[in-house]
């Protein structure tokens, strides 16, 4: 299926980069700001494809993004922001591996 | 085991028997299934490891030319001329079947070919900093698509693996064992039914030639 696009939640100063490559930016100051777009967002899951979200944000709102973990669309995807990574996007993958062996093995 | 709710007939023990042998081939199947998942999602696992640390330098060293950009011009500047892009992407997505398991595939179409399309702005208001930025961006944008493809590809795949491994322990521990049992169980009732009717026979023996000669055995 075609004619899906890209989605990007973050800061302002983090983000507006992306603009400029045709990236549909979202900005968001708090996470609470951020939970709102993304139900949005997902929800014309028909749209968005893919929703790269900052770590930042993605912090105060784990349990939101979890949520579309076993949807095939939309994938959230952790970036980090501008104040460098957070180490979340790899915690996400120890976790799916937890996941999947039945215990930590990274 | 709840062995009072089990009739212990032949028909009951054939047709458990027969149970039992489609449990075993299940959980045969089910355990390759696991195993081949599991080899899929080792390799996603290393590719998404790499890719990340990827993305996330390359990323940051962009944010970081655009803040180097952004304290050469004035923010309005920066917002007006990014305010409109030129170029935009259009995604498509295709489901792949790893195992039984839809993963997508994306494939990704720039409207505009022209590598210079992704400044949206006129050269002569704005840094050459953030000409770098936008550069810097696009560069890493290639390995975030990618990235985007193997982490869901990842998480869906740990999903069917988390399902797989539950069922092949149910089916190990729990339903096969139980079979089993009923097996024993009724086998050993119906041994025990047969061992009865015998010896109720060789009574009724021993009572019939008493009656008929008047004597014992």
């Amino acid at each position: 299926m075609n004619g899906y696009k890209i989605a990007v939640i973050g800061d302002k100063n983090s983000v507006n980069g992306f603009k400029a490559l045709g990236l549909d930016v979202f900005s968001a100051e708090s996470s609470e700001e951020a939970k709102g777009m993304l139900h949005r967002l997902a929800k014309e899951s028909d749209l968005y494809a893919i929703i790269y979200i900052t770590e930042e944000l993605a912090q105060g709102m784990m349990d939101e993004i979890n949520r579309h973990k076993d949807d095939v669309v939309p994938a959230v995807i952790l970036i980090p922001s501008r104040n460098g990574s957070l180490g979340l996007g790899m915690s996400a993958l120890s976790s799916a591996v937890e996941r999947a062996v039945g215990s930590g093995i990274l | 085991m709840a062995s009072a709710s089990i009739k212990p007939t032949r028909m009951e023990l054939n047709r458990t028997k027969a149970r039992l042998k489609t449990a075993t081939r299940g959980h045969k199947l089910l355990k390759d299934k696991r195993d081949e998942l599991m080899r899929q999602f080792m390799l996603i696992i290393k590719q998404n490891k790499e890719l990340r640390q990827k993305v996330e330098a390359g990323l940051a060293e962009a944010m970081r030319a655009m803040s180097a950009a952004s304290s050469v011009m004035s923010p309005d500047m920066l917002e007006q001329a990014l305010l409109y892009s030129k170029q935009s992407v259009d995604v498509g997505m295709e489901l792949k079947n790893v195992m039984s398991v839809n993963v997508p595939a994306y494939t990704f179409r720039e409207r505009s070919e022209d590598p210079s399309e992704i400044f949206p702005y006129s050269y002569a208001m704005t840094s050459g900093e953030l000409d770098d930025a936008i550069g810097m961006f696009s560069q890493t944008f290639k390995d975030m698509l990618e990235l985007a493809r193997i982490e869901k590809t990842m998480q869906l795949l740990a999903q069917e693996i988390e399902k797989t491994r539950r069922r092949v322990n149910a089916l190990e521990y729990v339903m096969i064992p139980e079979m089993q049992q009923t097996i024993k169980f009724i086998t050993m009732k119906l041994e025990e039914n047969e061992r009865a009717n015998t010896t109720r026979l060789m009574k009724v023996k021993d009572t019939i030639l008493q009656e008929a000669h008047g004597y014992e055995q």
